[in-house]
């Protein structure tokens, strides 16, 4: 699913115009990521959690110098299922080859 | 951050809605995800992140309090890939915590 489907079944559903649900989506994206910003961590029940990871300084090289440089400590957005989420997904049947890939 | 601060975004910012069916939006909103998520779906929000479905093997792990070693079985979870915006917003509020 992409933003535009997003948006296509927010108007479907509701009372919404096409451009209001437009509207809508974006002000809640917006408002997620102003929290993430701010470095506030977004709970939403039944679906997950976002909080901020800190990576740790790692070293690294200029790839066309080979300089080698310490990259800077920076925080990264995680996501992590909630518990209902995760209940439904270990229901899931994981396929036949199971392995750490992209369904 | 919970689900009424973001209902109260979107009442804010349109106008013509109630308080509670802008809370009843952002549920939908979040209703809408789980449920391409549930199907194995991706679901890519230009702008924001990328949620992906992934199969994680089975592996052998252990009882943290025992001890013993148990079987964790294959299993889906979901991972979030932040878009750069998102990347870019995370990184100011590094700049403000260290």
């Amino acid at each position: 699913m992409t933003r535009a489907e997003l948006i296509d079944e927010m108007a479907a559903l509701g009372p919404l115009s096409h451009k209001q649900a437009d509207v809508v989506v974006e002000t809640i994206l917006d408002s997620m990521k102003a929290a993430i910003g701010q470095g506030d961590r977004i709970e939403i029940r039944g679906f997950g959690v976002f909080s901020l990871r800190l990576r740790r300084p790692r070293r690294a090289r200029n790839p066309r110098t080979g300089e080698p440089l310490v990259s800077a400590a920076r925080h990264a957005a995680h996501f992590k299922p909630g518990k209902e989420l995760k209940a439904v997904l270990a229901q899931m049947d994981p396929g036949p080859d199971a392995e750490d890939s992209e369904a | 951050m919970t689900k009424a601060d973001i209902a109260r975004a979107v009442y804010e910012r349109h106008g013509g809605l109630s308080s509670r069916e802008a809370a009843r939006l952002v549920d939908t909103f979040f209703q809408l995800l789980r449920e391409r998520l549930i199907k194995g779906e991706k679901v890519q929000i230009t702008g924001f992140g990328t949620f992906l479905v992934k199969t994680r093997r089975e592996r052998r792990g252990r009882n943290p309090k025992t001890g013993d070693i148990i079987a964790i079985r294959s299993r889906k979870s979901i991972f979030f890939r932040s878009s750069p915006q998102v990347e870019a917003a995370a990184a100011v509020s590094s700049e403000a915590a260290v």
